[in-house]
């Protein structure tokens, strides 16, 4: 089916099995949200958000590593703006900056070049978290570092990867039934990187762009295939079954695959990268930034980001935790499952 | 935070390695690295980096789709 108004009329009226689709990256959770897909949908078909927006599962340790960073006399932050409210344990780095704390806020990490030229008797930290997307845009600023001879930028980094979280959701509480795979990681890794657990677990994953008409085709392609262990790329403009060759040999030159802690669902082995022992000078101290404590204990957000509750079912959702005053990170990216919710109701 | 946009590549700045991206009117400065690219070509572009050249054939088919939802 090619027709999107027959698409639209068949998701609609879906009377089959319930099926519960997890969309993993936060970019097509908000994408849905902007586009009304829900209210589009029959109600046996159910959304749930996963995992996938690196600010909502950076671990609290990370935000305090940056903390200390941004508090040395010489030393300043450079970070995307998202991550500036994402609580620590004690305090986020905007609370930080009441107290002096040195941040300051990019469009792209490779804006730090300029900054760290301009002040060469200063050190500056980039504050690299992210996805597969990302990690090749951090491989690119440190093979510009290196042959740039840039001697004052270090990254403190906490990039993780999907396949092996997809593995704990696969077998978690959550009962999903397909995943809308994330277009914009598979740009770099290709489609292939969902195989082995649409096979193992037999889910459909179809690879999605951003948009409603996307989204539409992909929620269509997974309902018609659910129980089938396939991948499907819905998403071929950008995305091929091999992905990025180039990008993916950038990453392997300056990053080997190390354990990750996440926010809300703990270590998970091989499911992060560290930069290479070879290219240590650059690396800010981001190994061992595991631990992670809630701001708030009542804060819901690790039952949120594994899909086992929505965001209304959190206690303080709405009520104390909403996006001026953040409880937990899921609340604070516009990407977060909790502020995507707040935002639409 | 992967969130990516398209655009079409103006002119190239070899010496910088950084092209002038076109996104329906504004133009944006990106760094070229992560792929092959060459002026004319629809880009994807993420945190200031071009990340993927667009399929033209797949780019037409989808602004194909687009414009006839618009039509309805």
């Amino acid at each position: 089916m090619n027709d999107l108004k027959n698409i639209i009329r068949y998701l609609k009226e879906y009377d089959g099995e319930d099926i519960r689709i997890m969309e993993i990256c936060g970019s097509h959770t908000g994408a849905i949200a902007k586009n009304g897909i829900e209210a589009m949908l029959s109600k046996k078909i159910h959304l749930i958000s996963g995992p996938g927006c690196p600010v909502c599962v950076t671990p609290s340790a990370y935000i305090d590593k940056l903390i200390e960073l941004s508090l040395e006399s010489d030393t300043t932050v450079v970070t995307f703006g998202d991550l500036l409210r994402v609580p620590g344990s004690r305090e986020s780095l905007r609370e930080a900056q009441g107290r002096g704390a040195r941040v300051k806020m990019v469009y792209s990490p490779m804006d730090i070049i300029g900054i760290a030229e301009a002040a060469p008797d200063q050190k500056f930290v980039f504050a690299a978290i992210g996805f597969e997307t990302t990690t090749p845009v951090y491989a690119l600023l440190l093979d510009t570092l290196i042959r740039e001879k840039v001697e004052n930028v270090r990254l403190l980094t906490a990039l993780k990867t999907m396949p092996e979280v997809v593995e704990i959701l696969c077998l978690g509480g959550a009962k999903i039934d397909a995943f809308i795979a994330p277009g914009h990681v598979c740009v770099v890794t290709g489609s292939r990187i969902f195989e082995p657990a649409a096979q193992k677990y037999k889910m459909p994953f179809v690879v999605s762009g951003f948009e409603g008409e996307d989204l539409l085709r992909t929620i269509y392609l997974l309902v018609e295939n659910k129980g089938e262990g396939k991948v499907i790329n819905n998403y071929p403009s950008v995305v091929s079954y091999e992905g990025n060759e180039t990008a993916q040999a950038l990453v392997n030159k300056y990053f080997i695959k190390s354990d990750a802690s996440w926010r809300g669902i703990g270590n998970v082995a091989g499911s992060g990268l560290l930069i290479k022992p070879e290219f240590s000078k650059y690396d800010a101290g981001s190994s061992g930034l595991e631990y992670d404590e809630k701001k708030n204990k009542a804060c819901s957000c690790d039952k949120v980001i594994m899909g086992l509750i929505s965001p209304e079912e959190c206690p303080l959702f709405g009520k104390v935790c909403n996006p001026g005053n953040p409880q937990g990170a899921c609340m604070v990216s516009p990407e977060g499952s909790c502020n995507t919710r707040f935002c639409i109701r | 935070m992967c969130v990516a946009n398209t655009g079409k590549i103006l002119s190239i700045d070899s010496e910088k390695n950084t092209a002038s991206v076109d996104f329906r009117g504004s133009r944006v400065n990106a760094r070229m690295g992560l792929a092959d690219v060459k002026v004319g070509d629809r880009v994807l572009v993420h945190a200031g980096c071009i990340l993927q050249k667009v399929s033209d054939e797949q780019y037409e088919e989808w602004t194909a789709l687009a414009k006839e939802l618009e039509a309805d």
